[in-house]
């Protein structure tokens, strides 16, 4: 049975090889919007749906036309374009059909196209040799991975704010240097999965 | 837009205006790639390159591109090159294609690049663009070496392979991982801070200027955070 193999990739993809904290995919969205919780949140829950959509869509593309015309090496524009139209896209039916969500989502979107997350994800499951059902349980599980260290980190940011810092390190440098801590912390992660 | 000297404009990307420490633009490949000095020496060749070409056609395009859908465009172009250059690298150096691996198709998304873009070339003629490019490629690439010179020698106890004395036998490896990346980065920023007395990075936190997709974003999320920060 394929369950335990999927149980596996998500969490070796939520924890083990977090993206944000393992890899460093997606530092800017993680460092610049982990301020607030609710932002964090929004960000995270974004992130994850169009991380799901782009590999729904980058996938088949890749193996049945790219592949098919021997045409692998234009992956990177093929789902850079593919990215960018799905959020253009996602973002203009929210706001059309679902004006509460594109409310609370929808300033994310913009920024996401850019967001090296995405397309690593796409990426490494081509290159990981994941089939289509494998492919979307890792990219549901980077996408996770990217929420909790959003919410993780937006907790950390909340306790470092009111503390007094030395001047030359306020600011970004003490980001920095907690999000290392965390990142420490993730390294008890590793061999969860075997 | 004030007048800025070529010289100036070559060597500001180096010093003043660093992408890497000033502007604080490309956290991702710079954290991920400057675990060895090798690799953070291809990388930063690679981006340079990619950088200076996408500034030269930019900037030649940019009364060609309709304002609306600059970004896209941008991308396209920026993409074309990253694949050129991934072609290149793994015809003639193998070997530094798998070391770098993802991070180099993701040299498409680098804030590094889309900024220039987005800030100097779509405003600038071609040869202010193309010097723009070599300083912001050269700046990237010491920025990188210096970053990969930290961690290696800690790390590994080795400088591009070359063993250091003391230093080989009792290797810090966390230096090496993801959380002596984001260690080395957050203390060199603090000095470059501490040095310059804070004022040369005017970006305190990671807000909209600079940010490459500003330009898409104007009138979301940027507005609201700067509200609330206020």
């Amino acid at each position: 049975m394929d369950f335990q193999k999927f149980v596996i990739i998500l969490m070796s993809s939520v924890l083990v090889n977090n993206y944000v904290l393992r890899q460093f995919l997606g530092i800017c969205p993680f460092l610049g919007v982990s301020k607030k919780l609710n932002q964090a949140t929004g960000m995270g829950i974004s992130v994850t749906l169009v991380m799901l959509m782009a590999t729904a869509a980058t996938w088949p593309i890749y193996t049945y036309v790219l592949v098919r015309f021997e045409l692998e090496y234009m992956r990177t524009i093929v789902f850079i374009l593919i990215i960018a139209a799905l959020v253009q896209f996602t973002e203009i039916v929210l706001k059309k059909f679902i004006p509460a969500l594109h409310k609370s989502l929808g300033v994310y979107l913009p920024l996401i196209t850019t967001n090296c997350a995405v397309l690593g994800v796409t990426i490494n499951n081509i290159n990981d040799g994941y089939n289509f059902v494998e492919s979307m349980v890792s990219s549901l599980g980077c996408g996770l991975g990217f929420l909790l260290a959003m919410v993780l980190f937006c907790g950390i940011r909340s306790y470092i704010d009111d503390k007094v810092i030395p001047e030359s390190l306020r600011g970004l440098p003490v980001t920095l240097i907690a999000a290392s801590f965390v990142s420490l912390a993730f390294f008890g992660f590793n061999g969860i999965v075997g | 837009m004030k007048k800025q000297s070529n010289w100036s404009i070559l060597f500001k990307g180096i010093l003043l205006e660093n992408p890497v420490f000033v502007l604080i633009l490309g956290t991702c490949p710079t954290l991920a790639t400057s675990t060895s000095v090798i690799g953070a020496l291809g990388m930063g060749l690679a981006a340079a390159a990619v950088l200076i070409c996408s500034n030269v056609i930019i900037s030649l395009l940019r009364k060609v591109i309709p304002d609306e859908v600059r970004i896209p465009c941008y991308i396209v172009v920026i993409a074309g090159f990253v694949t050129l250059v991934e072609m290149f690298m793994h015809a003639f150096l193998p070997d530094m294609y798998d070391m770098l691996g993802v991070y180099l198709a993701l040299i498409t998304v680098n804030c590094i690049i889309l900024g220039r873009a987005e800030m100097f070339a779509g405003k600038n003629t071609v040869g202010k663009s193309a010097l723009d490019g070599i300083g912001m490629g050269i700046g990237f690439t010491l920025a990188l070496l210096a970053m990969a010179t930290i961690r290696e020698v800690l790390g590994s106890g080795t400088f591009a392979g070359i063993p250091v004395p003391f230093l080989y036998d009792n290797p810090i490896s966390v230096m090496k991982e993801a959380p002596g990346g984001m260690m080395v980065y957050g203390i060199l920023i603090a000095v470059v801070n501490k040095l310059t007395n804070g004022k040369l990075i005017k970006k305190k936190s990671f807000g909209c200027e600079g940010c490459p997709s500003a330009g898409i974003c104007s009138k979301g999320t940027c507005e609201n955070t700067a509200k609330e920060e206020g």
